[in-house]
């Protein structure tokens, strides 16, 4: 059983920056993590490795800082780490990634499960997984919450605006998952030593036999036109002390004045 | 915006902006129409045509008032294999409508369909697709599709184009755009021959868990009230299910209480659970980290309830009662109470 998980370096802070520019972001090393939901498709690799024997190969694109996400990655149970690292992958959009993505998975594969978050706390766009799963061509399901394994197909349980949908998908397959599917675990120091010790596998643009036109930037069907920041605050009723009974007069008429009482 | 457009036959050269439909329990979800509503007014500013597609089994809400909304046709692929929402199905499906019309803009609600078969068609058509969108226009010097979409928690808003792919595709964010006027219009509903492989899929599709009427999505409510940490313990969301049960509203949560497992992950609000954009939102001891914040900062009205007046929570807050909330809410709930009864008073006045 090959598994892959695709996981990405996300800011932890609430600082991030922003390049005017182009309207990318501007990444620190500083407060990165791994992806919150990537944990939970980390963690689901590493229990179905358990289940069903394999090995866990772990998957990011991104500048040189983001091998420390892959550290840990394998410091909570991956056995091998790659890094899609190439100044030419810069700015790509969701498509562009995809594609890169899917050029290593191709060329390293084929891999019978393919597990990553159902988005990312920075861009939130949660469409990287779908498209991995078109352009590979294999059955996914997103927003899986619960998944019972069995030995050539998956059974998911997708959170949907109606409730639960349940499918089952033939390997291979890929799934996006979402935080309840499971409870992440800590690194052991056992695992800590081997993640800093692990040589991570880097490979750029020749080495994926891709060209510079279908990656990053000029590889993107999108294209940042304008970034702004939206007024957030607001002018706000301050109310404490003896004055909440007044604040709570206010309440009382706005949800009367919204038609709630 | 342009309302003679509706009534008088709008020019057409042959340009059109699909809008996928959204369908939830065998009806068609009002995102939809909103959507409708948002690309009609975009469709005259280009003299496109607005096609509605409808992908389903026997669906209740009659197709024929699409036109009412704004629609100029309506592509009906209507099939028992359709009842259950299937990725392969609907891409196959959609990859065929689209080739066949060239759309120069396909739209889709972001709902957990939008957002899994929008994807998966963009990467097939070799296109670009904006995530969540929140304003959609037309560049006047271009006439391109103008995307804007909140990003890192709604901080940043960035406006999107597709300058050289077609279509140029979004989903959007429901309940962002108003539901367009309902107007008396006539079309007939087409209902093309796609072929039966279509229907065929590597996935099976094994049933549907509906939720039960009292765990309805919190973000089709109009009132959501969450808990933060503040509430001390699990047990004190009862407090505000108490509230939440006067106001007919739903109660969310932080993400810290959700970790802590006080209370179930379908009710967490903020980057990492839902977005919601209720007409009164009410926070109860949450601090109002970004997570959160992301997650409610455009609803209407925001009430927050803290003890810090430092707290985050007050500066995206229009009402701020800054104490203690096991004094506040039962307060509101003493005085919501008083209301109804005067309101029940005045009637047998009447």
């Amino acid at each position: 059983m090959r598994i892959a998980v695709l996981i990405k370096q996300v800011p932890d802070s609430d600082c991030v920056k922003i390049n005017e520019k182009d309207g990318t972001i501007i990444r620190d090393s500083a407060g990165n993590v791994i992806n919150p939901l990537d944990l939970n498709a980390l963690e689901e690799a590493v229990r179905l490795k358990e289940l069903l024997t394999g090995t866990i190969t772990t998957i990011t694109m991104g500048p040189p800082q983001a091998e420390f996400a892959l550290r840990e990655a394998i410091a909570l149970g991956a056995d091998n780490a790659v890094l899609l690292c190439d100044p030419a992958f810069a700015g790509a959009d969701t498509w562009a990634t995809a594609r890169t993505i899917v050029s290593f998975l191709k060329k390293d594969g084929p891999f019978d499960i393919i597990l990553t978050g159902a988005k990312t706390t920075d861009g939130e766009t949660g469409q990287v997984g779908p498209e991995v799963a078109a352009l590979l061509d294999v059955p996914f399901a997103t927003y899986v919450s619960r998944a019972e394994w069995q030995e050539n197909s998956v059974t998911v349980y997708r959170s949907v605006e109606e409730g639960i949908q349940i499918q089952s998908l033939p390997f291979p397959c890929l799934l996006t998952v979402l935080s309840n599917l499971n409870e992440t675990r800590m690194p052991t120091l056992a695992g800590k030593k081997k993640g800093r010790r692990y040589e991570i596998n880097t490979l750029g643009l020749a080495d994926l036999g891709l060209n510079r036109d279908e990656v990053g930037l000029s590889g993107s069907a999108t294209r940042v036109c304008q970034i702004f920041h939206p007024k957030v605050t607001r002018e706000t009723e301050f109310y404490m002390g003896k004055e909440l009974e007044n604040g709570i007069d206010r309440v009382i008429s706005i949800l009367r004045e919204k038609g709630i009482i | 915006m342009n309302n003679t457009a509706v009534n008088q036959p709008r020019q057409i050269e042959s340009r059109s902006f699909f809008v996928i439909a959204e369908n939830q329990d065998g009806c068609i979800h009002s995102s939809t129409l909103e959507l409708i509503g948002k690309a009609s007014e975009l469709a005259a500013i280009r003299r496109a045509e607005v096609v509605t597609v409808i992908i389903g089994s026997k669906i209740k809400t009659p197709l024929d008032e699409l036109f009412c909304y704004g629609a100029d046709r309506v592509i009906s692929i209507d099939n028992e294999s359709l009842a259950l929402f299937d990725p392969e199905v609907w891409t196959k499906i959609l990859t065929f409508l689209v080739e066949k019309e060239k759309p120069e803009v396909v739209l889709a609600p972001a709902t957990t369909t939008g957002r899994t078969v929008l994807p998966c068609l963009a990467a097939k058509l070799k296109t670009g697709l904006t995530a969540d969108c929140t304003g959609l226009d037309i560049e006047e010097s271009t006439g391109l599709l103008l995307q804007t979409r909140p990003a890192i928690g709604g901080n940043v808003m960035a406006t999107i184009k597709t300058p050289n792919c077609r279509p140029q595709m979004a989903t959007v964010r429901p309940k962002n755009f108003p539901l367009p006027k309902y107007k008396k219009r006539y079309g007939t509903i087409e209902r093309p021959d796609v072929p039966g492989s279509f229907f065929e899929s590597r996935i099976q599709n094994l049933g549907v868990k509906k939720l039960e009427n009292t765990e309805k999505n919190i973000q089709d409510y109009d009132v959501v009230i969450s808990g933060g940490m503040g509430l001390r313990k699990p047990e004190n969301f009862d407090l505000l299910k108490e509230l939440a049960r006067l106001l007919d509203g739903a109660v969310g949560a932080s993400r810290a209480t959700v970790e802590a497992k006080w209370i179930d992950y379908s009710a967490q609000v903020g980057l990492s659970g839902k977005v919601v954009s209720p007409t009164i939102y009410i926070a109860a001891g949450i601090s109002g980290a970004i997570q959160h914040l992301a997650g409610m900062q455009t609803s209407e009205i925001i009430i927050a309830i803290n003890k810090d007046p430092g707290a985050p929570i007050f500066r995206v807050a229009d009402i701020s009662l800054c104490g203690d909330l096991f004094e506040i809410i039962p307060m509101l709930i003493e005085r919501i109470r008083n209301e109804r009864r005067g309101k029940s008073h005045d009637r047998h006045g009447l």
